[in-house]
């Protein structure tokens, strides 16, 4: 609940000039899964959870570097020139 | 090494400052990056921390390893390879994999449950909404994707008759399905794909008659339904950092998905129905035409910017489409270079997803200052020479603000209408999005511009230049 509340306060103030960044930024962060991801994968309680495990390291991995990556690479554009 | 919990805790915990700072810095260009960096910073140290707190023997270490390679590789080359103006099918696929993981991490967190039958119907629960919600964002997500790049799927709403009752009739499977999860929880392995299964269609379904203007409302809630499910998650494995990360999330997408409909004057389940278009009334295209279209070339736009000397530019979906926000740069510093003020005026729609102008125009090193806000620009029109349209239907019809039957009616529009003289960059006259001819076109201070927005601009620097 407080996490939500949190998020309202802060994104309100996120101008629109940012909302692009914004959405991949907080993408980023929803690849926390990978937490639970990387908990079953190092536990291998079965063939079919393990590999379960894995395609989720894959996907949240994916959503971690690349939702981080393309945000800064986005962000970098926005930086004051002169 | 072994790490007590409150060391754990402690860790998780300075993990989900860093990230509610991550989102608080993104509030200001100057210190996005910062924010962004510590945002990684927080995720590196909770996956650090898991792996050391999991304790992996080695083949565990190694599918660990394997996982996170296989995924950075991919995460790192779509990131790296994006080109800026692909940005909104970026973001909705990484949504989709957001909601896929979660499936998946819930779907393993169930097949580790041993005793099934005893299994709390709050488990269950949490269980059945990381599937569901994720579901829903994996598929829904591939659709937007599919609709934005354009593989085969049209932008254009696909609607058909008992589409509704398909999604209510879906929906109550759904929920049918879970309730019997619930209630018999040794059948969960089956129960729960099953759920994943219909929560796919469903997701594909739901998307499928969202039209390529409505997009950024449908990548907004997407976000956010990766968040939710994220959380969902964080409650089948008790987790409080996928709980917190994935709340935030959530609220985000909510947030971006309230103000995309705002700016069109819509509900929510207006654009989720596809219903913009239903309303055919209003005057004809050829009775707003007939006779008042002026079209121009780049000679008279070049003496009109020779007199000017306040500019604004409105930039549009056909901007990206044609790739023209180098020439649009171009423009504006030789502008500039004689001494016109040029700014440009952003509608919170414009694009295909929540600030997809502003990162067009950031990406060709255009300053962030000139970059305005619709409510900051609006008053200035009045005092605008020349206002260029690139691209740009909807979001600059009077209608919005003079026909209360329009189905855009009400929506808040860029009044450049109200600028000295009007050029309107467009390939033709058809109508935008919302299907209705375009009265601005028809004023006796619109100059039409009958082309692609590169050409168009391309022609525009060689007049000035030539001037």
């Amino acid at each position: 609940m407080l996490a939500i509340f949190v998020g309202f306060y802060v994104i309100t103030k996120v101008p629109p000039l940012l909302h692009t960044p914004l959405m991949s930024g907080s993408n980023a962060l929803s690849g926390i899964t990978i937490v639970g991801a990387l908990v079953s994968a190092g536990t291998q309680h079965s063939t079919l959870t393990t590999w379960l495990a894995f395609a989720a390291v894959v996907f949240a991995t994916i959503n971690v570097v690349g939702g981080f990556l393309v945000t800064h690479r986005m962000l970098e554009k926005f930086k004051k020139r002169n | 090494m072994t790490l007590s919990p409150s060391y754990v805790n402690l860790a998780y915990l300075v993990a989900s400052v860093l990230f509610i700072v991550c989102l608080m810095r993104l509030s200001h260009p100057r210190t996005a990056v910062s924010g962004n960096l510590l945002g990684s910073l927080g995720m590196l140290i909770a996956i650090v921390v898991t792996i050391l707190v999991v304790k992996p023997d080695r083949a565990g270490l190694a599918i660990i390893a394997g996982g996170l390679v296989v995924g950075a590789a991919i995460g790192a080359t779509l990131a790296l390879k994006v080109h800026m103006t692909a940005m909104p099918q970026m973001v909705a696929l990484l949504n989709g994999f957001g909601g896929l993981a979660s499936v998946l991490v819930a779907g393993a967190a169930l097949h580790e449950i041993t005793d099934l039958a005893g299994m709390g119907a709050q488990l269950s629960i949490s269980i059945i909404a990381s599937g569901l919600i994720g579901g829903v964002t994996f598929w829904g997500s591939l659709v937007a994707f599919d609709k934005l790049q354009g593989f085969w799927l049209p932008e254009k709403p696909i609607l058909f008759k008992g589409q509704q009752p398909l999604n209510v009739v879906l929906a109550g499977i759904v929920l049918a399905i879970a309730v019997w999860m619930v209630v018999n929880p040794g059948d969960s392995y089956a129960t729960y794909w099953a759920i994943v299964a219909v929560a796919s269609i469903l997701g594909f379904l739901l998307t499928i008659p969202i039209g390529g203007a409505d997009m950024p409302v449908a990548i907004a809630l997407l976000n956010s339904y990766s968040g939710l499910a994220g959380a969902a998650t964080g409650f089948v494995l008790n987790n409080n950092i996928l709980i917190i990360a994935g709340s935030l999330v959530g609220a985000s997408g909510i947030i971006l998905t309230t103000i995309m409909c705002k700016a069109m004057n819509r509900s929510l389940m207006n654009v989720l129905l596809g219903k913009i278009g239903e309303v055919g009334t209003g005057p004809s295209a050829d009775s707003i035409y007939a006779g008042k279209i002026k079209s121009t070339t780049g000679e008279e736009v070049a003496m009109l910017l020779d007199s000017a000397r306040r500019v604004v530019i409105v930039p549009g979906y056909g901007l990206a489409v044609s790739q023209a926000q180098h020439a649009v740069r171009d423009l504006t510093t030789l502008l500039e270079q004689r001494g016109i003020t040029v700014e440009f005026a952003i509608h919170p729609v414009a694009g295909r997803m929540p600030g997809h102008m502003n990162i067009l125009l950031a990406e060709v090193n255009i300053d962030y200052d000139k970059l305005k806000e619709m409510d900051e620009i609006n008053p200035s029109f009045e005092q605008t020479d020349v206002a260029i349209v690139i691209g740009a239907n909807d979001v600059v019809n009077p209608l919005a603000r003079t026909d209360p039957q329009s189905p855009i009616a009400g929506m808040p529009i860029l009044d450049v209408d109200k600028a000295r003289t009007v050029i309107v960059v467009k390939r033709s006259l058809s109508p935008g999005f919302a299907g209705i001819p375009n009265p601005l076109f028809a004023l006796d201070n619109t100059l039409m511009y009958f082309a692609d927005a590169k050409k168009a601009l391309l022609e525009m620097i060689a007049a000035v230049k030539a001037a």
